[in-house]
């Protein structure tokens, strides 16, 4: 073996560790979170037997006492009531009326004295093909129900995709509403960082460290104990709200806290750092004659900054921008702790699906559009950052 | 002059903006009130006391201490060998390698919160040390591997070879030259690891069971259910640790350069 194919597998050897770690518990993990969005298993794993009869089914004609046997020895052998109740729950929602209908065959059926022949003589409604083809749909073990339900979308009767009712749609408007925010915050981080790192760079000396150690320091300090001091600052009792009377700017207290003023405060505060430091990375690699040399020509110092200083640092901007706006959208201790319920964006509401309601397929779909808006940005912001002149 | 002016203006009122939020919370933390407002009463220690003598914060802060160390040292290793291997030009698709170690940083949390509960209660690992474990260490190796790859770019490799050159097996010319070079990016992965795990909490509240429950967590739940001055003694806890661990950092570096600087 050369010494070249020795160092190669030495390296490879190395790496191995952490490549079956992050595919074990990062790349693994998201892939099941994908699965649960599209898996669909709650009628399929009760209904074993019926799924095999209704195969040979030609979806049309009425059932055949066959497909009545499987149904009945199917929910026979149900022992589990909760995995019943989440198979009534996806069928009625697949067509309403499944909910009583169910609750009327199984009671039927249980009835150990007076045996029920077939499923018709308990309910006339199973000699509808409808009922037949909902159940019959819903035993597909993959779905695009979730993914289509988080952006507010559903499929009708015959299959075809269209808007949900008005009262059920509130997905889209969490979605505006975590886009609306995070541009609220990458604007404000634009507002204060462009300014603040054009001043930074033009410095020297104890100046710059001052202003740099500024940023710095929040980025260092835990994100939990900056949100427990805003909290603490804009609460009715709080500083900002002390001060504000004291100056006589407002007469009583000012509502700062659970709603989106205090959420975009805190937003940008926790993520200014992200915004200064990368505009301040490129600002530093330009020459300082530049803006001195356009003066010298005669350019008003806002003709300066037009044509010469914003062309040459709207990379760092947009870096910056794009690095904002992604973590903003991924938010969930912030917006948790410092909005109210009309602050809840897309994360909270995963959280909800997952932690509060045990929906996974919910959460999943949900995730799954937050994944994707996350990493086509971050493809972008690696492009915009690979490209960096003299960085080849 | 009125440039001039309006700049210092602005830079003061940016600076207080993004400092004075922290120092604010710092004062709060000794009052002796139950409420955290201003005026602070008088002062006093009963918060701290509350801190460490209350089972839940207690135990909240052994296991912050616990699932700190476990990630840190899990973290550490995988990401320095990771960053090692990352050296040699040779392999293939080192690009998408480095991409894939540095994306946990990217992926949203709650997102990758859900897919690990999904995944660990399928091994039977919720609510257990190694599960957050785990989940911690996904979280913070970029980190790591961020650190001590940028430690290992600053090593001449005419060093090393001319160890090898000298009959050096490959694990003493490591154990001799690599690792002393590459430590201080080590040691600052190592304080970034424990940083992460430190102030984890999304995928915290996901994996970890009632006995897992960490300082983090903690204050989390408590910022949002009874808030109390607990919170800014816990506060003034985080920040006193970072500036202690920053200190620790900034000396063994310099000691460190010091050991290396040539004799005259």
């Amino acid at each position: 073996m050369s010494a070249r194919a020795s160092r190669t597998g030495r390296s490879l050897f190395l790496l191995a560790p952490l490549l079956l770690f992050l595919a074990g518990f990062f790349v693994w993990p998201l892939f099941s979170m994908m699965s649960q969005a599209v898996s669909d298993t709650a009628v399929l794993r009760l209904l074993p037997q019926s799924a095999e009869v209704l195969a040979g089914w030609d979806r049309k004609s009425p059932p055949t006492p066959e497909m009545q046997t499987a149904l009945i020895a199917d929910l026979k052998a149900v022992e589990d009531t909760q995995a019943l109740g989440d198979m009534v729950r996806r069928l009625n929602s697949a067509r309403s009326g499944f909910r009583t209908l169910m609750s009327k065959t199984t009671s039927a059926l249980s009835d150990e004295a007076d045996p029920p022949a077939d499923l018709v003589s308990i309910d006339k409604r199973w000699e509808r093909p409808e009922f037949w083809l909902a159940i019959a749909d819903a035993l597909s073990p993959l779905t695009d129900r979730n993914l289509l339900a988080a952006v507010d979308l559903g499929r009708n009767a015959d299959g075809e995709i269209e808007h949900l009712p008005a009262d059920q749609s509130v997905n889209r408007v969490i979605l505006v509403r975590t886009f609306w925010i995070s541009a609220l915050v990458t604007f404000a981080c634009i507002a204060i960082g462009y300014p603040y790192a054009i001043i930074a760079a033009s410095l020297s000396g104890w100046k710059r460290d001052v202003m740099l150690a500024a940023v710095l320091l929040p980025l260092w300090t835990s994100l939990l104990v900056r949100t427990a001091a805003w909290f603490i600052l804009l609460q009715e009792q709080g500083l900002i709200n002390d001060v504000l009377q004291m100056l006589g700017l407002t007469s009583g207290p000012v509502q700062l806290i659970f709603n989106r003023t205090g959420v975009v405060i805190a937003m940008t505060h926790v993520l200014l750092p992200f915004m200064v430091l990368p505009i301040y990375s490129v600002l530093i690699t330009i020459p300082k004659n530049l803006m001195p040399a356009a003066a010298s020509l005669g350019a008003h110092p806002l003709r300066a900054f037009l044509r010469v200083l914003l062309p040459l640092s709207l990379r760092g901007v947009a870096a910056g921008s794009l690095l904002v706006f992604i973590s903003a959208i991924g938010y969930y201790i912030t917006p948790a702790l410092i909005g109210g319920p009309g602050d809840q964006m897309i994360s909270s509401i995963i959280a909800f699906y997952a932690i509060g309601s045990a929906n996974w397929g919910m959460a999943g779909a949900l995730g799954v559009v937050l994944l994707a808006a996350t990493l086509v940005l971050y493809s972008v912001y690696a492009r915009l950052s690979a490209d960096e002149p003299g960085r080849r | 002059m009125a440039l001039r002016f309006s700049k210092l203006a602005f830079s003061v009122l940016a600076i207080l903006f993004l400092v004075a939020p922290l120092i604010a919370i710092l004062p709060l933390a000794f009052t002796s009130s139950v409420i955290l407002t201003y005026p602070i009463p008088s002062w006093s220690m009963r918060w701290f006391t509350e801190l460490f003598t209350a089972d839940a914060w207690r135990r909240a802060i052994v296991n912050s201490l616990i699932i700190g160390t476990g990630t840190t040292l899990l973290a550490t290793v995988l990401g320095t060998a990771a960053s090692l291997g990352l050296r040699n030009r040779l392999v293939f698709f080192r690009g998408t390698f480095r991409t894939l170690f540095l994306l946990p940083m990217v992926v949203p949390a709650v997102v990758l919160g859900v897919g690990m509960q999904v995944l660990l209660a399928r091994f039977g690992l919720t609510n257990s040390y190694a599960g957050v474990i785990i989940a911690h260490t996904v979280v913070a190796v970029p980190f790591v591997v961020v650190s001590v790859t940028g430690a290992l770019a600053g090593i001449d490799e005419r060093v090393e070879l001319a160890a090898e050159s000298l009959g050096a097996p490959p694990a003493t010319v490591f154990r001799r030259v690599t690792l002393p070079l590459a430590l201080p990016g080590v040691l600052s992965g190592a304080v970034l690891a424990f940083a992460t795990s430190l102030d984890e909490v999304v995928l915290t509240l996901f994996v970890a069971g009632p006995n897992q429950r960490t300082l983090a967590r903690q204050m989390f739940s408590s910022i949002r259910e009874n808030i109390s001055p607990a919170i800014a003694a816990a506060a003034f806890l985080f920040i006193a640790a970072t500036i202690a661990i920053g200190l620790i950092v900034v000396l063994s570096r310099s000691v460190l350069a010091k050991r290396r600087a040539p004799v005259h």
